[in-house]
């Protein structure tokens, strides 16, 4: 019993610090707002908050399966776009047409971009990187370079607007996308494997590990979150955003990265991906109630830069941490 | 038998890699590997553990004939391989790591990591290893590691072995707990194939022994019956065409002693190496494969540090901490693998020539294009490179021309001390005589050249004595009337004649 406890509570691994970190740091940012602003642990905060940032935290468990295997996915802000139009224009048939095909039109781009990278050894920066491209261009064509409203009629804005139990549905999505990616990762056999073939392609594969197959899924899963967030956009603004996701690819590296997921590949959490991906949104979350005290007025531009500025100071306090803790 | 191996060929792009090699190993049997650098041992492994496919030839594993499309395919048939860096994902833990890819699951499908802590903590018990198995395996030491993949092969239920140099990283207490592993897998009938170049090992552990060289098996005997010098012999072989002798029979003794090394060490590879090259002189430096020739050459040229004894260049004493000390001191390395350490192969001859001489070529920030134009135009002749253009991109030429341009690189920085790591390993014999002359020419111009090499024929032809290694020791300082095949063999199989 004791030694289950410790094995849960005391960090092991230098990675295991990083995790702690991004735990404490988000829990410090969350006592921060609740001292300094009245309502921000009101009901309409919290839900908005969870509501807006689901389908990025969605986004961010691709991108770390992604990484763990020590690969990039650059696609998922245009995929995430081109599935929103296209979860737009199959929204009058019905809501489940409208999530199927916008996740399916992400899945198709993720597939695409694992044949690239498993077959044609294509280095996965420059595979999806012109994956970005395609699905921009696809997105636009599609659009006709404006947005495309969806149907109000068939139930599909419920996905991104409406509540059950008193959360968000897409609160709910994610929660249930990431219990599934923590059981996946922590518990199947295959999540295993996707941390060992990040340890090193060729060890895995002369351990008898099915590397091909396994980073086929990786790239397949992101495209398939990805495209689950657009159709998520799609019906939480009322339209298909063929220009929207213009960036979302760096919030979930950065997002991954702050979860002490190494970009080298090879270790990664799940939790602390999802902490990652709440605590960069608690910055801007924080930033707009700062804004709203009205002692200073911060543009935009300045709120990138001081987001900049944290992500920054995390992975390099999360740096020292690791290399303190480095193996001998 | 359990596993027999016949007449396999392979080829890669039309060169011969091995040619009707043949292996057998019988069950519970530790079988010695053992050849050159080049012999056809990794291949041969490979082929075994499907990582490569054959050309031709037959492999029969317990009586029935296999082919292996993976390596997956060989580990389910019980075939289990320690390669030399020690495949195992570092940062899963160690359970995981003698698991992976054969994990068992609950009835639900998920990982049952009770079963998998308890299985590895049971399997490595037997080994003697009390290790916490929920750390990563990046935090425990070499011999550890190897344990860690062994004890993965047996819980793989593996009737076969490889170990690649298992020994190369590991100091003697580590050996020997490989060693009581490896006989406690012999008990309970698992067969190994040993690689390895330490001969005091591979009469220690093995029961036979398994010779190649050149792509083919030179010979197959039992330990017993194979005598050291004679198991060297047959490893080493002899070249056809035997050099005109170019040394000189002593006279060098009289002048200044240019590189000394007293007593060098650098951690495992390299324990107790003394040695002098004089000036005007060639000074061999011959070993088998894994004695340490190459590790010593890169203390000397301040790539590794020195961690023992002491180095002397022209009487003062120097610990280098990069080779550009060495480089300022007039020493020059030419590496021994020149697709990896030596040439930019897509650059000029021109380029590849002058790369060392850039910082003295520069005038304000700006390469001077006349001066480096006359040097290359100098090497070019004096050394007889065979070229088109001195802008021909360097792999264009044959392998003898590739190395003189390589020397050539160095000779214009205007070394006074030469280390050259296996002059001639890839070039033809023609090619070979010239660059041994080459070397002696320069040697009379008063350069001091360290010639490692593997080659018995050259060191005798040219070197004007040799200091021999034997597991990072030097075992012997042979001088040029001492020299002779009989004599470089002892030394090497570490007879004390």
């Amino acid at each position: 019993m004791l030694k289950t406890l410790s094995r849960l509570f005391i960090p092991k691994s230098s990675g295991d610090y990083a995790r702690l970190g991004v735990l404490l740091a988000l829990a410090g940012l969350i006592l921060f707002g609740a001292l300094r602003y009245d309502n921000f642990l009101s009901q309409f905060n919290i839900l908005s908050f969870l509501r807006y940032n689901s389908m990025f935290a969605l986004i961010a468990l691709g991108m770390a399966f992604v990484i763990i295997t020590g690969g990039i996915d650059l696609s998922v802000g245009a995929v995430a776009a081109m599935s929103s139009v296209v979860a737009a224009y199959l929204s009058p048939y019905g809501w489940l047409p409208g999530l199927a095909g916008g996740m399916a039109a992400g899945l198709v781009a993720g597939a695409i971009n694992g044949v690239i990278v498993t077959r044609l050894r294509i280095q996965p920066f420059i595979a999806t990187l012109a994956m970005m491209l395609a699905a921009y261009g696809t997105a636009l064509l599609l659009a006709n370079n404006q947005s495309v409203s969806v149907s109000y009629d068939t139930g599909f804005t419920t996905i991104g607007q409406d509540d059950f139990l008193g959360f968000p549905i897409p609160a709910w999505i994610a929660a249930f996308v990431y219990v599934l990616g923590w059981v996946f990762l922590e518990r199947l056999p295959t999540g295993r494997h996707v941390l060992a073939i990040g340890d090193g392609e060729a060890t895995a594969n002369l351990m008898g590990l099915k590397v091909e197959r396994t980073l086929f899924a990786v790239y397949a899963l992101s495209g398939l979150l990805a495209g689950l967030a657009g159709v998520i956009l799609a019906s939480q603004f009322g339209a298909g955003q063929p220009t929207e996701g213009v960036g979302w690819e760096l919030f979930a590296i950065a997002s991954v990265v702050v979860g002490g997921t190494l970009l080298t590949g090879g270790s990664g959490s799940v939790g602390a991906t999802l902490a990652g991906a709440l605590l960069l949104a608690m910055v801007f979350n924080i930033l707009n109630f700062e804004n709203g005290l009205g002692w200073i007025s911060l543009s935009a531009y300045w709120q990138s830069v001081i987001r900049g500025a944290f992500l920054l100071i995390v992975v390099v306090l999360q740096a020292r941490l690791m290399k303190k803790t480095e193996a001998p | 038998m359990l596993l027999s191996m016949q007449d396999i060929s392979k080829a890669f792009s039309g060169v011969a890699a091995l040619r009707s090699a043949s292996l057998s190993i019988a069950e519970g049997e530790v079988m010695a590997l053992v050849g050159q650098n080049g012999a056809g041992k990794s291949t041969l492994i490979k082929i075994l553990t499907g990582a490569y496919q054959r050309d031709t030839g037959l492999i029969r594993l317990e009586g029935e004939d296999v082919v292996f499309a993976t390596p997956g395919q060989s580990q389910a048939r019980g075939i289990a391989t320690i390669y030399q860096e020690i495949n195992l994902a570092p940062q899963r833990s160690v359970a995981e790591n003698i698991y992976l890819s054969r994990e068992p699951k609950t009835r639900f499908g998920l990982l049952d990591r009770r079963a998998m802590r308890d299985g590895a903590a049971a399997v490595l018990k037997t080994f003697n290893l009390d290790i916490d198995v929920d750390l990563p395996v990046a935090h425990f030491s070499a011999a550890t590691r190897q344990m860690i993949a062994i004890a993965r092969a047996v819980t793989q239920k593996a009737r076969l072995v490889i170990m690649d140099e298992p020994t190369s990283s590991l100091d003697e207490r580590e050996v020997a707990i490989l060693f009581q592993t490896i006989r406690t897998l012999k008990k309970n009938g698992v067969a190994v194939l040993f690689i390895g170049h330490r001969l005091d090992e591979l009469y220690e552990i093995c029961d036979r022994v398994t010779i190649m060289r050149d792509g083919q098996t030179v010979a197959e005997s039992a330990m017993a019956d194979m005598p050291k010098m004679e198991l060297v012999r047959h490893m080493l072989g002899k070249e056809l065409a035997a050099f005109e002798a170019i040394a000189r029979d002593g006279g060098s003794e009289a002048k200044p002693v240019r590189l000394l090394a007293d007593g060098v060490g650098s951690g495992v590879r390299v324990r107790d190496v003394s040695l002098t090259v004089r000036e005007g002189e060639i000074s061999g430096l011959a070993g088998l494969l894994g004695s340490g020739r190459t590790e010593t050459a890169r203390i000397l040229f301040g790539v590794d540090r020195l961690q023992s004894g002491a180095i002397r260049v022209d009487g003062r004493e120097r610990d280098y901490n990069e080779p550009a000390d060495a480089i300022a001191d007039g020493i020059g390395l030419v590496s021994e693998d020149r697709k990896i350490d030596g040439i930019i192969p897509d650059m000029s001859i021109r380029e590849n020539m002058t790369l060392a001489l850039l910082p003295k070529l520069k005038k304000a920030g700006i390469v001077d294009r006349a001066r480096q134009q006359e040097i290359v135009t100098h090497y070019i002749k004096a050394l007889g490179v065979k070229c088109a253009s001195p802008d021909q991109p360097i792999k264009e030429l044959s392998g003898g021309n590739q190395q003189k341009v390589l020397l050539a690189r160095w000779l214009c920085t205007d070394p006074r001390i030469l280390i050259i790591d296996e002059p001639t390993r890839g070039i033809d014999i023609g090619a070979k005589a010239e660059i041994l002359k080459l070397l002696r020419r320069l040697a009379d111009e008063g350069l001091s050249v360290l010639m490692i090499s593997s080659e018995l024929e050259e060191l005798l032809a040219a070197a004007d004595h040799v200091t021999v290694l034997s597991d990072g020791r030097s075992v012997a300082a042979l001088k040029r009337n001492e020299l002779s095949e009989t004599a470089l063999l002892a030394a090497m199989a570490h007879q004390v004649n």
